[in-house]
């Protein structure tokens, strides 16, 4: 740290709740240097925010800073007069948030909300602090910097609105900014133009940062420093390079095994079976049908797949392909408006209301909010036995040994059975979603990334549940995702959308061997390795592309990915639908491209995820 | 039950007292009144409080007590079977509406909508001027209109768990409307469906109340609280009690209600207590 006084020093820093009952943060010590980022890294209820807000003196309700000493630049926010907190938390910490889109005021205009912390705190006039505000957008690489700030926050991207928080963040020329998880909620190709910026502009302004973060990945690209919470208790501290590559503590190195899940024992399939579903032609959407019977909102596309007994698709893309729609409309939830279902050779009605019983009871579905999908009102066992007595008419002791059974296949205790679900934690609930899932003794279950809103350890566990389940009882799973190392980790067949279109399916290797459909090619590069230095070495035509984003013009072109494609053919990607073309490596892209184009494309940008896997 | 109610907030509890005390009163009153015949007990009329008569005599100089605990069956009975209907009807067509949607949620939505653009007060004059007045027909005319407020009341907060995910879940198990209705929909609203119960109940006494003030409510020589303040109304002059206990007991009713109904409302937002 070159001798000079850390800007920031907390020691033994103790945060309690409930009037000092629990624990949350427990003797934590740490500094940072001027300039230096330093990550927070834990899964949730680590303690990790509640250690940052503790640099801005801020407790959230309920909490109480019970012990330690933090300064940030010669003050100790603990115990502050409010006037003088003000002060420190307008120009000298600023806090940029997860969610930007709770951190803007919708009636308000961008610019006025961006230079407000200035003119509050005067520190420039206004005319001064707009001039400094552009020269911020510009630095985070907005487009259009210079009209960006009349526009409502309604009318900018995600991403471009999580940049505009930095901006507001950074108006004060703050000596400490505090980054919390702010590239979680977004897409991961959306994610890579955030990182940039946030990345140019701590560097341009020799900004110290402290970022906290549950993804190991994302920190590598940001920090100097890494910090590993576990329970409110550091466990290692360590240079980012050195923790990544020799982690010291057992639980940094669960964490890191957790962040790139092996893949899940394979299942030898008999050859040759007949599909357990078949979807052709699929079109769904939201909205009144138009005249030809089309839904006002479409959302897929000309959908179609097949899955075979015991086995497992994966669905992959970014918000809005609608991957979950395609869970909706398999269960029956959302009518399709052309296209067929076929279960077993049978046809399903569109309508769960128009299929019968065992139709029903072969397809099961379970959501990713594990917490919305069970009624609070219902105990544990009451959500186990419905689906028993529904479909098999069990009851009394039939009924409660079946009940003890499901939960010892989730590995859920069984003095779980007389609670509520409030009383379950997020990984439980989640075991117990399935729970319901296998009471039904399906033979497909559609999972709408149901490891996604859960940690990465406990989200591993899941996905060895979903494996060990499919060995033992031959049940097959539409796995749907985002997160494309979960998909690696349990697919045998893998589907990837993009504005609804089907771009890329085929066997799990199409992600691992080119050419692919370009968007396939983007998707996997977006995808951060735990490598520092991998954001710095992305190519050209991958953050071109990346930076681009779905726009609702582009949903309507022949092919939507035309506007963002580094190898499209003027006037004819954007006129012309994509012909569906098989691939020697045995998957089918929708795209103008052939396979020797694709794959010289593919060739030069190649170097940097020939190594991912 | 002792720990349930001793974890109740004051006015919470208050509320509950003088609820249970108004609706023993409906129960027993008849037993428990001094002068059960109800008949006329002194030559003094609109007399102050005296022993044999506490609350003073009306303006027949008939018991004002003996009156009051009689009008708290038809005050108290008939709000709590008007209000009742018009929360089950309405709280059964909210969750139709609700779970089925589509269609079925429009018209039922729109029909009961016309209800609510009625006046109360003058739909309530013009049933009972025609029908005439009776207690089935008031009971049956203050369910009709308050019927539609506890629709949308409840259609709202339907609505919203109709969105989530387990419910979901038990349309793609195939399960039928009743039993979204009653088991995943019903159990996760009960509690503001009994605070707008409470609110209701109110608006009810106040209407009947309101009725038997203009005479077209309980008929003589039957009377409700509404009617003992009208009968009354001449020993105002004199300072009778005769005109404000009949008053103060609405009042307290009321209050007693409002009270509860804020307690249930609180433990709502308070998030669970378990």
């Amino acid at each position: 740290m070159g001798g000079k006084a850390p800007l920031v020093t907390v020691e033994g820093l103790r945060v309690t709740a409930g009037g000092g009952r629990s624990v949350i943060v427990d003797d934590v010590s740490f500094s940072i240097a001027r300039g230096e980022v330093v990550a927070l890294i834990g899964e949730s209820g680590s303690g990790k925010t509640t250690i940052a807000l503790a640099l801005m003196g801020y407790a959230r309700a309920g909490c109480t800073i019970a012990g330690g000493r933090v300064r940030v630049g010669g003050v100790e926010p603990i115990g502050l007069a409010p006037a003088a907190l003000a002060r420190l938390r307008g120009r000298t910490v600023s806090y940029i948030a997860q969610s930007a889109a709770a951190a803007f005021n919708p009636a308000q205009r961008i610019m006025a909300q961006v230079v407000e912390n200035a003119l509050i705190h005067r520190l420039r006039s206004r005319a001064a602090a707009e001039a400094r505000a552009r020269a911020l957008f510009r630095a985070l690489a907005l487009p259009d910097p210079d009209g960006v700030g009349a526009l409502f926050p309604h009318q900018v991207s995600g991403g471009q609105l999580q940049r505009l928080m930095a901006a507001m963040a950074l108006i004060t020329d703050p000596a400490l900014v505090i980054l919390d998880e702010p590239t979680t909620a977004l897409d991961v190709t959306t994610q890579i133009e955030v990182l940039r910026a946030f990345k140019r502009v701590v560097r341009e302004q020799g900004t110290t940062a402290l970022y906290v973060s549950h993804d190991l990945s994302v920190v590598a690209q940001m920090a100097d420093r890494i910090i590993v919470l576990r329970d409110g208790v550091v466990q290692e501290s360590a240079p980012a390079a050195q923790l990544l590559t020799a982690p010291a503590h057992p639980y940094t190195r669960s964490l890191l095994a957790a962040a790139a899940p092996a893949p899940r024992q394979a299942v030898a399939l008999p050859a040759g079976a007949a599909p357990l579903l078949r979807v052709s032609g699929l079109v769904a959407g939201y909205g009144p049908p138009d005249a030809r019977g089309l839904p006002a909102v479409p959302v897929l596309h000309d959908i179609a797949f097949s899955i075979a007994p015991g086995s497992v698709l994966g669905v992959v893309g970014e918000s809005g392909c609608g991957k979950s729609t395609l869970a909706q409309v398999i269960a029956g939830l959302l009518p399709a408006a052309r296209g067929s279902i076929t279960l077993d050779g049978e046809a399903l009605a569109p309508r769960a209301a128009g299929r019968t019983r065992e139709q029903l009871r072969r397809v099961q579905i379970v959501f990713q909010m594990a917490d919305m999908a069970l009624n609070p009102a219902h105990s544990v066992r009451r959500i186990l036995a419905r689906p028993l007595q529904f479909y098999h008419g069990l009851r009394d002791a039939a009924l409660a040994r079946r009940v003890a059974a499901l939960l010892d296949m989730v590995r859920l205790p069984q003095a779980l059975a007389d609670r509520l679900p409030a009383g379950l934690s997020g990984g439980q609930k989640q075991r117990l979603n399935l729970a319901r899932a296998l009471a039904a003794e399906p033979a497909l279950i559609l999972c709408d990334e149901v490891t996604s809103a859960l940690d990465t350890v406990v989200g591993a566990a899941i996905l060895d549940l979903l494996a060990e389940l499919r060995r033992e009882l031959g049940v097959a799973y539409l796995f749907i995702s985002h997160d494309i190392s979960t998909i690696r980790a349990l697919c045998d067949q893998v589907m990837i959308l993009y504005a609804g279109r089907c771009v890329e399916r085929g066997g799990r290797q199409v992600m691992q061997m080119a050419p692919m459909h370009p968007y396939t090619d983007l998707l996997l590069s977006s995808v951060p390795e735990l490598r520092p230095g991998w954001l710095d070495g992305m190519s050209a035509t991958h953050l071109a592309e990346a930076a681009g984003g779905l726009t609702r013009a582009a949903a309507r072109l022949a092919c939507p990915f035309q506007p963002r494609c580094a190898v499209r053919l003027e006037d004819v990607c954007d006129r012309v639908p994509p012909p569906v073309q098989p691939l020697s490596k045995g998957a089918s892209i929708l795209c103008h491209r052939g396979e020797a184009e694709l794959l010289r494309a593919q060739a030069t940008a190649a170097p940097l995820h020939a190594s991912a896997d | 039950m002792n720990a349930g109610i001793t974890r109740l907030r004051p006015a919470t509890a208050a509320g509950l007292l003088i609820v249970l005390f108004w609706a023993a009163m409906a129960a027993f009153g008849p037993l428990l009144a001094p002068h059960a015949d109800g008949g006329v007990m002194s030559a003094q009329v609109f007399d102050a409080a005296s022993r044999a008569a506490p609350l003073g005599t009306d303006y027949l100089g008939r018991d004002m007590l003996t009156r009051i605990l009689i009008g708290a069956r038809y005050t108290v009975g008939v709000a709590a079977v008007a209000t009742g209907l018009a929360s089950l009807v309405g709280t059964t067509l909210a969750l139709c509406a609700a779970t089925v949607g589509g269609w079925t949620d429009a018209v039922l939505s729109r029909l009961l909508d016309a209800l609510i653009s009625l006046p109360s007060l003058l739909f309530a004059l013009v049933v009972v001027a025609s029908v005439g007045s009776s207690i089935p027909m008031l009971v049956a005319t203050a369910a009709v209109i308050y019927v539609p407020g506890a629709y949308r009341t409840v259609r709202a907060l339907a609505v919203n768990i109709v969105a989530m995910e387990f419910v979901k879940v038990a349309r793609a198990r195939g399960e039928g409307t009743l039993y979204l209705m009653r088991a995943e929909i019903l159990p996760n609203i009960v509690l503001p469906v009994l605070t707008d119960f409470g609110l209701r109940f109110i608006y009810v006494v106040l209407l009947l109340s309101g009725l038997s003030f203009l005479g077209l409510g309980i008929q003589p020589p039957y009377a409700d609280w509404g009617s003992l303040v009208r009968e009354n109304i001449e020993g105002l002059a004199y300072g009778a009690p005769a005109v404000i206990m009949p008053a103060l007991a609405i009042a307290t009713l009321t209050i007693g209600v409002n009270l509860l109904v804020d307690g249930l409302a609180g433990r709502r937002g308070g998030g669970d207590g378990r």
